[in-house]
């Protein structure tokens, strides 16, 4: 077990705490939606990384190749890109809509404001 | 090939084909009706399916004719069929309503696009329900969250959005965690099929992967199901989303996490190695007290009706996975019999909510002063309905108690069903706010010439009070099939 073989793991849990530090760490939605995108991508690599054997060919079966990757985790993961596209698409479509309502995309801006009409709220306004 | 042969595929197709009709017709009227006969089609087919596994069979449908475990296989037995019919029961139940309800909520032009998502939604939900393929479940598990935070941002408040944002950050996590598990799963046996998984992981055992996909699934669907402390997107989402969404989303979504949480500890992990091998039982029981407790104190100090009855279904789901943490077959029992009748409860709640919002214009306490002399019937039901979450003899809430209790005896805690029996005090603290308001105070001026709500509102929600009151004395149905279900899940999984 040398260093080199688990390196697409380090690699794969890096990204991911790194994504995952970005989202709870920054106030800006953006910044958040990055991070968001850093954490998810993270998992495609824990997917394809094992799939792939050293030498492997793509599984067509002929005489010259014994060695075959697996097909399977590539498959999945191109469902999770789509799945991961449109949450990334629906995060900003939300945060052009609270930039028009709030004026601002900064997490703390937005909860004083929120705070405000909270107050209001309790007013019975 | 009979119709009835295909029930399993047509339980998600059917939602699924109307939400790009709903698109392509581009008006409320067509769309209204397609979604709601589908989610009817719907209903019938998981009614179907439930008469069909009454005897303890389990259907086994292969998409594409596929077989498992290559092919995606789509598995229904007691407790999936039971939810299923949860599901679309409430759609069935949701969709008239809406029509009335988003008139005051959503811009015209965008109706078609609220019951497309709704159908989305609808089938995302059917859809985690029946798959038996593990990847499927997240696939689906995207399609009904991804609608979900549509749905919710579609909400009048600006405050909506930040829900939907918050909810689709945390959601978002969660349904990654739960890729995370299914991978390592997926690494360890080479298979997605659940019932193929369950089998590979007997003979693997409590290796530190397969320990460790468990933690990773636990933790991501606990943020789905909004376990406390992992809630915090709730009580924003539902209050400032669209009444008939608040209803539906409350009514369904957490429940079908649960069901997701159920079926793989006891499914896939087996209950063997899930309350053996790590120090689960206590965690989940701590975490439910502390929800118990915790979430009804907050539901107290709430001034929006919404979110005082959000706070309080954070606090029921924690009755829920309370059952859960038992391991017992009346503990299961108690978990999905909670998750019914919670379900039916929440769902007469929210929507009764929906009708006095469109009434008086908001929820918040102030302004819902003197509500009965306006709104008797709705304020009335609302009464019910909290004394179903209180727990009171004669309605649902208090069946699961019951269970819940006789559970905690079983296991010789009599501390435990003391605390439950405290905690169903707090309920009492926070439905008596509501009756304060609405029973022992003046009607704000402007109230006065206010009327009771439109039938098309009201009916519906009747319906769902009227439930609330028959399974409290009724419950052949829904104990009958909760017991099935929790002796079938112990039985596979020892």
């Amino acid at each position: 077990m040398s260093f080199g073989s688990h390196f697409s793991y380090a690699i794969t849990v890096f990204l991911m705490v790194a994504g995952l530090f970005i989202v709870i760490a920054r106030g800006n939605l953006i910044k958040k939606l990055v991070g968001l995108g850093i954490f998810q991508t993270s998992v495609y690599l824990l997917y394809i990384a094992p799939g792939k054997l050293i030498g492997g060919t793509a599984p067509i079966i002929d005489e010259h190749f014994k060695l075959y990757s697996n097909p399977l985790p590539h498959v999945l993961i191109l469902t999770a890109i789509v799945v991961g596209v449109a949450t990334l698409a629906l995060g900003l479509a939300l945060v052009v809509r609270i930039r028009e309502a709030y004026g601002t995309i900064e997490d703390d801006e937005i909860l004083a404001r929120d705070a405000d009409d909270q107050r209001n709220d309790g007013q019975g306004g | 090939m009979s119709l009835a042969l295909h029930l399993p595929a047509l339980q998600v197709v059917i939602p699924l084909v109307s939400a790009p009709l709903a698109v392509l017709f581009r008006r409320a009227g067509p769309a209204f009706l397609i979604v709601t006969a589908a989610s009817w089609a719907a209903f019938a087919t998981a009614i179907a399916l439930w008469l069909k596994t009454g005897d303890g069979a389990t259907i086994s449908y292969a998409i594409g004719s596929w077989q498992p475990p290559w092919g995606i296989e789509y598995r229904v037995d007691r407790l999936s069929s039971f939810v299923l019919l949860i599901v679309s029961g409430m759609a069935a139940l949701t969709l008239p309503y809406s029509r009335a309800s988003i008139e005051r909520e959503i811009p015209r032009e965008q109706h078609y696009l609220f019951y497309a998502m709704f159908a989305l939604c609808l089938t995302g939900l059917l859809g985690i329900t029946i798959t038996g393929d593990a990847f499927n479940i997240f696939v689906f598990l995207e399609i009904s969250s991804l609608s979900s935070y549509v749905l919710i941002a579609l909400g009048r408040d600006r405050r909506a959005l930040m829900a939907a944002y918050q909810y689709l950050v945390m959601g978002t996590i969660g349904a990654t965690f739960i890729v995370i598990g299914i991978g390592l799963l997926y690494l360890i046996t080479g298979t997605l099929n659940l019932a193929d998984m369950a089998g590979r992981l007997a003979q693997v055992g409590g290796t530190r992967p397969v320990l460790a996909a468990l933690a990773f699934l636990t933790v991501g669907i606990s943020l789905k199901l909004a376990l406390y402390p992992l809630h915090q997107w709730l009580p924003n989402a539902y209050t400032y989303a669209p009444s008939a969404v608040s209803a539906f989303l409350a009514a369904t979504a957490t429940k079908v996490s649960v069901y997701v949480l159920i079926r793989f500890y006891y499914s896939v992990f087996g209950e063997s190695l899930v309350f053996a091998k790590l120090p689960l039982p206590q965690i989940m029981l701590l975490l439910s007290v502390a929800a118990m407790f915790a979430a009804s104190a907050v539901a107290i100090f709430q001034h929006d009706l919404k979110r005082l009855f959000a706070y309080s279904s954070v606090a029921q789901i924690g009755y829920i996975t309370l059952g859960l943490s038992f391991d017992s077959v009346t503990g299961l029992t108690a978990s999905i019999v909670h998750l019914f009748n919670h379900a039916v409860t929440k769902g007469a709640l929210f929507l009764l909510i929906g009708g006095a919002v469109a009434v008086v214009g908001g929820a918040t306490l102030s302004r819902l002063s003197g509500l009965a002399r306006v709104m008797p019937l709705t304020s009335f039901g609302i009464v019910l309905g909290g004394l179903s979450l209180i727990g009171v003899p004669g309605t649902a809430g208090f069946i699961s108690k019951w269970y819940l209790v006789l559970a905690a005896l079983e296991k010789g805690q009599w501390w435990l069903a003391m605390a439950i029996v405290a905690s169903s005090l707090l309920a009492v603290a926070y439905v008596w706010r509501f009756v304060e308001v609405a029973y022992f105070r003046e009607p704000r001026a402007d109230l006065a010439t206010r009327r009771e709500a439109p039938l098309a509102l009201l009916v519906p929600a009747w319906i769902l009070v009227g439930a609330t009151v028959y399974f409290g004395l009724e419950t052949s149905v829904s104990v009958g099939s909760a017991a099935n279900a929790a002796a079938m899940l112990l039985g596979i999984g020892k």
